[in-house]
């Protein structure tokens, strides 16, 4: 009997025919062209809503927190929610830029640096809630161990203050690994720029960077001691927010199963953020053959399994709450399914445990409009996630004497509606004046960037080397075919 | 070394793809040349070994910011929840190693990252406000799909004549001089 097998080879990262000088001009084209009027007509929705944000923070410091939905038993509401939906959101970039480097994935090159923008403008957005939900930020310095007149010191054991350190180590790194990339492409405009001020900017932010072998040789090292600091560093940032609750003694929160299960959600959340992002992306700017349907599967992929961790971990909290014993534990467990917030208990399903499943079938995870809509859904599901644990838990506790309906005033939306202002503010700047795709970083993935896939003698690039199993094998069927 | 009033900085070949650079950047640390560079748009594989780099000394800079985080951290917490200012909280120990673990990590990680990005900055002379080789209209092709390599003048066996012959010989699709002003 004969085996029949075939290679199968990965598909290719860039489709169409690419030389090096056609990715820089379709990447370098979109800052160093003139402004499209769509892109004004996004930015005056996004200024908006981001005057409406900064309209609201203003009268809740004025007025206090008062004028948010909480009551007694549910002092954390929808400020905590988004400050924890906001930053899981962020955990994609890193996960993109560090993890997939590390485990050498060429996919990544496409998305890393849109997914790491959306990282900064997303923990930005996180970073808001906390600092407001104080009540008095006038004296927000004080989680900082900053020597002061009072002789006091924040107390390190809490973690609510570990979640100081690790947001603001968090968007600090992301800002220095998100530069660091930019500096070669940076040094790409201000090369291809035409006008006076064009070049002067992106001269000022490339550092009078050359391309010289003896500068990559250390800008490899630190890219790579950077990609293996951020990733435990992403990992830790989620532990660290799950910390909050978990450290508590409130049923639903106290749980060791908090730190894996948040990791597994932000990175689920965070990639459907930057599909919802990258689909209409890559339509307005042309950019299909770098960011393209087989990328797009891979972060399908991603999602599915991330998806599935959720739900298995939401098994494992009703399996816990029987096995434990523990009443407060199954009572908890049980209002969510049939209590007051049953209804957000069946969305937080519908959204994070039945979607995902649809990415099973292969046509729809190359199906863009049905990934668009699954990726939406998934951001509703995992708001609803973060609802469930921070609202739910907290409103029927311990007592069922001192328990309490939340609902969320006016203020409460309009705050979390304006965040969407701050992120896309940032984020539309971003497509217009900067790279959208790490330029150096996709060349150095074509197949045309290694010496090896050229001919020893002709110096002349040839395609067959670069897949070279492939080749033989293509050989190997045209033969039986003469035969 | 001058000529008309200019200082040479030094000569420049342009090569066709990464396998020719590589190649020419072997000849020329072959024939005896140590102060030159080669310029492209991506890091090249390989190229370390074809130019004789030894390891970037960047991480040992790194564990250097990486140490006074873990430490510095270390010392703050102990000194302020088990000296300067006590807590009781809960009735648990003052100091209490496994509840720093997660900000001495946060500032290990934070200070590692400043040495890396700060440290990679500073090994490679960065920022600079100029540099001779943006006086070549065709070096703007090293940002985007050219590949350059450069012998120095401050190399001790520098020679105008012999240096451009060398990079014809390697297959230069073009050469020429580098001055430091314009």
């Amino acid at each position: 009997m004969s085996t029949n097998y075939e290679y199968v080879p990965e598909p290719k990262l860039i489709k169409g025919d690419h030389t090096f000088g056609s990715i820089t001009d379709l990447i370098a084209k979109t800052p160093l062209s003139s402004t499209p009027p769509l892109w004004y007509l996004a930015f005056a929705v996004a200024n908006l809503l981001l005057i409406v944000l900064l309209g609201a923070v203003g009268y809740l410091i004025w007025d206090g927190i008062g004028i948010w939905g909480l009551n007694n038993p549910a002092g954390w509401g929808w400020a905590i929610i988004n400050f924890v939906w906001w930053v899981g959101i962020g955990h994609a970039g890193t996960l993109i830029s560090a993890i997939l480097f590390l485990f050498r994935q060429g996919w990544r090159t496409a998305i890393n640096r849109f997914a790491e923008a959306m990282t900064i403008f997303a923990v930005m957005c996180a970073g808001l809630f906390p600092a407001i939900h104080v009540g008095r930020i006038w004296v927000i310095y004080w989680v900082f161990p900053i020597p002061n007149q009072m002789g006091a010191w924040p107390n390190f054991s809490s973690p609510l203050l570990w979640d100081v350190f690790a947001v603001s180590t968090y968007f600090t790194v992301s800002l220095l690994f998100w530069y660091v990339g930019l500096v070669p492409d940076f040094a790409t405009l201000r090369d291809k720029a035409k006008s006076k001020a064009a070049k002067i900017s992106y001269g000022i932010a490339a550092l009078g960077w050359t391309g010289s072998f003896r500068n990559w040789w250390n800008y490899e090292k630190a890219y790579m001691i950077l990609a293996g600091l951020a990733t435990p560093l992403v990992l830790s940032v989620h532990t660290i927010v799950s910390f909050d609750f978990a450290v508590s003694l409130i049923p639903g929160w106290h749980s060791t199963i908090f730190p894996p299960y948040f990791v597994a959600g932000a990175i689920y959340s965070g990639f459907a953020m930057v599909l919802t992002l990258m689909i209409i992306a890559r339509k307005i700017y042309g950019i299909e053959d770098i960011m393209n349907i087989d990328i797009m599967e891979k972060m399908n992929l991603v999602m599915m399994v991330t998806g599935n961790l959720v739900a298995f971990a939401y098994l494992c909290e009703g399996f816990i709450a029987w096995y434990s014993g523990y009443i407060y534990e199954q009572g908890i467990f049980w209002l969510y399914v049939v209590g007051p917030y049953a209804w957000g208990f069946w969305i937080l399903m519908f959204c994070n445990v039945i979607t995902p499943q649809f990415l099973w079938s292969k046509s729809i995870r190359r199906n863009v409009t049905l990934t668009f809509i699954i990726s939406i859904i998934v951001n509703i599901g995992m708001w609803f996630e973060r609802f469930m644990i921070s609202v739910a838990s907290l409103s029927t506790d311990f007592m069922p004497s001192s328990w309490d309906y939340f609902s969320p005033t006016f203020w409460d939306i309009i705050i979390y509606i304006g965040t969407f202002g701050l992120f896309f503010t940032f984020f539309l700047l971003f497509l217009r004046f900067l790279p959208m795709v790490a330029i150096a970083e996709v060349k150095g993935v074509m197949p045309q960037a290694d010496p090896h896939n050229y001919d020893e003698h002709t110096n002349e690039f040839i395609e067959a080397k670069a897949e070279p199993a492939l080749a033989q094998q293509q050989k190997l069927e045209q033969k039986n075919q003469q035969v | 070394m001058k000529t008309e009033n200019k200082n040479i900085h030094g000569i420049l070949a342009e090569f066709r793809n990464p396998k020719e650079l590589v190649d020419a950047a072997e000849t020329v640390k072959e024939s005896g040349y140590s102060e030159f560079d080669t310029y492209a748009p991506f890091p090249i594989h390989g190229m370390e070994k074809a130019m004789g780099l030894k390891e970037s000394p960047l991480g040992w800079i790194v564990l250097g910011g990486g140490l006074i985080g873990f430490i510095g951290a270390l010392t703050l917490m102990i000194w302020v929840m088990g000296y300067e200012y006590p807590m009781n909280i809960s009735g648990k120990p003052l100091i209490n190693f496994p509840i720093y673990v997660p900000i001495t990590f946060e500032l290990t990680v934070l200070l590692s990252a400043f040495a890396a990005t700060f440290g990679m900055f500073a090994l490679n002379k960065l920022p600079r406000l100029h540099n001779p080789l943006f006086n070549v209209e065709r070096f703007k092709k090293a940002s985007d799909d050219g590949f350059f390599i450069c012998i120095e003048a401050s190399d001790d066996l520098f020679e105008e004549k012999p240096v451009s012959k060398l990079f014809s010989d390697a297959g230069a699709i073009h050469v020429e001089t580098v001055y430091d002003s314009e």
